[in-house]
């Protein structure tokens, strides 16, 4: 890299070169798949110029570019690094209070402004700016004062009561005050969560702790969905039975898929889980006489308490048996709890497992596979299980997809599945579980939010289906975090067990299984 | 006998467009070693710029058909080739130093985000379009079966021989194929023996695409159609064909192509259409299983 120049007239020349050469590498991009559009016709196919959203792009990448060049990359003194200081420990200086005194009153600014000439979109960017200072300033402001507390268990635990007492309180005080809220909704959308929660666990063992990348865990999911769906259908099983028989029935494709595989690394293995879950998806969908093609199977039952069905008519129902009145909330609370036990329970596996041989084993694999089996580690096994164990979770969740959908298809098992569980894991740091939390937890629910936002309506006009960009989004933030850091957002898993430093072996470090 | 001689056309023709996406897998793989997941989608984008410039010349009132398909083809592997390196630049080079897994993680995000993008921009509905290359020869009839080669398969063949030929050349004559192969062997000894590797990489990635468009443009007119979702199932199968025919092999590639695309039409003909992708995926599954090096390729060494 060249010497780093100081003053920004300096810079100036050489960025506005590079931001030109962006700016035709983007038009030759953009200047036919966006600035013309294929619009159908009566006479067939017709072309539909749209210069002004062509300009709009390559006007965004050649701005953008410019702004990058002159105050962040070649920069002495980059403008973004007061906002990573927000989110690190680093001390302040007058600069850094400077910049961020500055973008916090400009976005005070533009959102008074916004008020009062009543612009939705501008008065989104300036709120997000500020809430985005403002978890910056908390966060530090806590970190400053108590630098000392242990950040991450407080974190868990605290994570850990909220999504046990969530439902109850927010049932509870809704019915009390009368507040209003959506429930329903609510419930909805955490229970969706959860399962992507349990999900990311599941593949977090075979990805994350034994480095086996798996692109077709949906076909374990799709099987325990199916599992439970055709025995509830066909022989009149209820939930709870059908349960560990879809595990089972998970696991067991785990060891058959899982094995052909044994033998390949890396990308080859990924590439041929993909087939493999391909291959599911496609027979589920042309296998008729079993699975109903691509019409699925619907009426699905609900689980019950314990025999207790959730239903308003019938011999001994749930709001019957304990004498409460009865309100649809009920089952939904109940289906919530399922799948908030299901999800301790892969991670309460998760953990025991890591402390056991077998767990040391997939770490060791998935760091180095020769070492691991010059030191007599059985690969074989230790492959097959962390298939077996992941896909056994996976099925578990399907059954609980089936459950709560009361209907399924093949076209909740494709390939985009797989890719949206494992981005939930690859961001959430491979391997470590509170970070595979928080990561389902912001793309499910950013995902959500796209669905309702006004304020992106009035930016890009009435047209504007947020939706639409949903994937389109979630694939450039794949691709975005990934570069900017490789080893997830949140944080990663080091191995279990690592020496801090050299020092001789003695009796003592020994007894805590620490040499 | 006569159906299986017009299968066999059929799959030569269906087999040369997948031998041309497969050899952007194949050079890839060679040179940095990683599947380029997203390169099923860059001959899906090299197919959407074919069809949007046919329309463009259409309404431009080029009638000429030789001159529009000339004009096509040749822009078309420009601009593809420019969405080629952009990918490499954007999602592959900052993770060259990454671990293994790294630029496969992109290059599945890079798929999704080029699929949404071009289904955002020209909407998800297929794109027909008019045939521009029609008519063909009747070879002979049996039993009131008559077997035909159209001049669409005559010209994806041609167009694929011709292509090949060239590439051949440019790998084992010209000094970019020289320093290709350099950084397929060792690529810090290459880059001391004053190769730019950067470079070399993102020429191979500019060559892959250029190729993808052509396989995108021969398939826009050999079935008509397109979508966005054209390049994910065709991916797959020309990453099957390269695996194939031995992975980092450039005639292999082409061998594996038409191995796969005669399996895919006989399967057809003879089984079930529905199971055909089955076919196809089960066919890479033991491929890779059975003989992860290929038909043409060399054995790879683990060195510790």
């Amino acid at each position: 890299m060249a010497e780093r120049s100081t003053s920004l007239g300096q810079r100036l020349g050489p960025a506005l070169l590079d931001s030109a050469l962006a700016a035709i590498i983007a038009f030759a991009l953009f200047s036919l798949l966006l600035g013309l559009r294929t619009v159908d016709n009566v006479t067939g196919l017709t072309l539909q110029p749209r210069p002004v959203l062509l300009a709009v792009a390559v006007g965004i990448v050649f701005f953008g570019r410019l702004l990058l060049n002159l105050f962040v990359w070649h920069a002495e003194y980059p403008l973004t690094v007061p906002f990573a200081k927000l989110f690190s420990r680093a001390p302040f200086e007058r600069r850094d209070l400077m910049v961020l005194g500055g973008t916090a009153l400009a976005a005070a600014i533009a959102l008074a402004a916004s008020f009062i000439f009543g612009s939705a979109g501008v008065e989104l960017v300036a709120a997000s700016v500020l809430a985005f200072l403002g978890v910056g300033i908390v966060r530090r402001a806590i970190v400053q004062f108590f630098p000392d507390l242990p950040y991450a268990r407080i974190f868990t635990i605290g994570g850990i009561a909220f999504a046990v007492l969530f439902p109850i309180c927010a049932y509870l005080l809704d019915k009390a005050f009368g507040l209003g809220l959506h429930l329903r909704y609510m419930f909805d959308l955490s229970i969706l969560v959860l399962t992507y929660v349990m999900l990311g666990w599941g593949l977090n063992i075979v990805v994350g702790l034994a480095g086996l990348l798996d692109l077709g865990y949906v076909a374990f999911y799709a099987v325990g969905a199916y599992t439970f769906a055709l025995l509830a259908t066909h022989f009149g099983l209820g939930f709870w039975i059908c349960l560990p028989i879809a595990g089972a029935a998970a696991a067991l494709w785990g060891v058959i898929l899982g094995f052909p595989v044994l033998r390949l690394r890396g990308d080859y293995l990924a590439i041929v889980t993909l087939a493999f879950g391909e291959i599911v998806r496609i027979v589920l969908l042309n296998w008729t006489e079993v699975t109903n093609g691509p019409n699925g199977i619907s009426g699905i039952p609900n689980p019950t308490f314990f025999g207790l069905p959730f239903t308003v008519r019938g011999d001994v129902t749930f709001a019957g048996f304990f004498g409460i009145k009865y309100d649809p909330l009920q089952g939904m609370i109940f289906l919530y709890y399922v799948i908030l036990a299901l999800a301790f329970l892969t991670n309460f596996v998760t953990l025991k497992l890591r402390r056991l041989p077998i767990g040391r084993a997939w770490e060791a694999l998935r760091e180095d596979q020769i070492a691991c089996k010059s030191l007599g580690i059985n690969t074989t096994i230790t492959k097959l299980t962390a298939f077996a164990i992941g896909a056994m979770f996976g099925g578990l969740a399907g059954s609980f997809f089936a459950t709560r959908q009361g209907f399924i298809s093949p076209e909740s098992f494709t390939f985009i599945e797989s890719a949206i569980i494992l981005a939930i894991v690859v961001l959430g740091g491979m391997g470590s579980q509170l970070g595979v939390a928080i990561a389902a937890v912001v793309m499910v629910g950013g995902f959500e939010a796209l669905r309702h936002t006004e304020g992106l309506q009035s930016i890009f006009g009435h047209g504007f289906d947020p939706a639409l960009y949903r994937m389109l989004l979630f694939g450039i933030a794949m691709v975005g975090i990934m570069v900017w850091r490789p080893r997830g957002l949140i944080g990663t898993r080091s191995p279990t067990i690592v020496l801090d430093e050299a020092r001789p072996i003695d009796a003592d470090l020994v007894r805590e299984g620490r040499a | 006998m006569a159906y299986f001689l017009q299968q066999l056309i059929n799959g030569i023709a269906l087999g040369s467009i997948y031998g041309l996406i497969a050899i952007g897998y194949t050079m890839v793989y060679g040179i940095i070693g990683m599947i380029n997941f997203a390169h099923g989608d860059i001959f899906m984008v090299g197919a959407f710029i074919a069809l949007i410039l046919f329309l463009a010349l259409i309404s431009l009132g080029v009638t000429m058909i030789p001159l529009a398909l000339l004009i096509v083809l040749v822009l078309a592997m420009l601009l593809t080739a420019v969405w080629g390196w952009t990918v490499e630049r954007l999602a592959y080079r900052p993770l060259r130093e990454s671990f293994r897994l790294a630029p496969l993680i992109t290059a599945i995000g890079m798929s999704i985000v080029l699929q949404n993008f071009v289904q955002v921009a020209q909407g998800a509905r297929v794109k027909p379009l008019q045939p521009v290359v029609t008519g063909g020869y009747t070879l002979f009839e049996e039993s009131g079966f008559t077997v035909t080669l159209s001049n669409i398969q005559i010209l994806i063949v041609v167009t694929t021989l011709v292509l090949m030929t060239v590439f051949w050349l440019i790998i084992t004559r010209t000094a970019l194929g020289r320093a290709q192969r350099a950084c397929e062997q060792d690529r810090l000894m290459a880059s001391l023996s004053g190769v730019n590797v950067d470079r070399t990489i993102s020429l191979t990635f500019v060559l892959g695409a250029s190729l993808a468009a052509v396989a995108g443009l021969l398939y826009l007119l050999y079935y008509g159609v397109i979508d966005f979702y054209i390049g994910f199932i065709a991916g797959i199968k020309a990453f099957t064909a390269a695996v194939f025919g031995g992975i980092g092999s450039l005639p292999g590639a082409m061998l594996g192509g038409l191995v796969i695309g005669l399996i895919e039409t006989f399967w057809s003909a003879y089984f079930t259409i529905e199971y055909k992708d089955v076919a196809a995926f089960s066919m890479l599954a033991i491929v890779l299983i059975f003989f992860p090096t290929g038909l043409l390729g060399r054995p790879e060494v683990e060195k510790v």
